[in-house]
């Protein structure tokens, strides 16, 4: 059981490392944002997976519930953490953002 | 295991630092709030993780949950608040 937690742990910072990774190197303010909700937001589920995991090694019911409100933070960062990512987006594409092409070079400079 | 946990908060820490940079060098203010948002939603793991350090679990995870809806709700008034209309960009370049 903890070897199955640490597992999931491991892969849910990995997923962290391809959002942050994501977030420096793509040249463009949306494909930017593309990489770091999603990624974000899955690493954030397989580490919650996983710390969840762990607490119910030892079985009790204190423990089931801590368990399942580690799963509600899941649940709500799940609907919110794409909301907040288009609510950026909203506000970049009212600023008349072109997104980056690969001829046009657009998007912004760095 | 609980060592495993410490070391994975510090790891977790390090990759927090990379939207930092993102958020300090980011040319546009959406970059900078794309990269505040990376930070929140590490720091609710983060604290978790935390939580397991010190053993004291449930108190941590109602931290972790007000600081995601914080998070949320942070993200959506700064966006909300540089929502210009054609003007942002355009003033930046001149």
């Amino acid at each position: 059981m903890n070897l199955i937690s640490a597992l999931l742990i491991a892969i849910g910072l990995f997923f962290f490392l391809g959002g942050s990774i994501g977030i420096i190197r793509l040249p463009d303010f949306y494909s930017r944002l593309h990489a770091a909700g999603m990624l974000d937001t899955m690493g954030l589920f397989l580490s919650m997976a996983g710390l969840a995991l762990y607490v119910l090694t030892d079985f009790s019911f204190a423990n089931v519930l801590v368990a399942i409100k580690i799963m509600l933070i899941v649940v709500f960062v799940f609907i919110t953490s794409p909301t907040a990512t288009h609510a950026i987006v909203d506000a970049g594409v009212r600023a008349v953002r072109e997104p980056w092409t690969k001829d046009k070079k657009g998007g912004n400079p760095i | 295991m609980d060592t495993y946990i410490l070391y994975s908060a510090m790891v977790l820490s390090v990759f927090m630092a990379i939207p930092l940079y993102r958020s300090v060098v980011g040319p546009t203010v959406k970059d900078r709030i794309m990269g505040v948002n990376a930070i929140g939603s590490k720091t609710t793991v983060l604290l978790i993780m935390i939580g397991f350090i010190f053993g004291r679990v449930d108190m941590f995870i109602d931290i972790a949950l007000a600081y995601a809806l914080l998070n949320f709700i942070a993200v959506l008034a700064a966006s909300r608040y540089f929502h210009k209309r054609k003007g942002l960009y355009q003033e930046m370049n001149r």
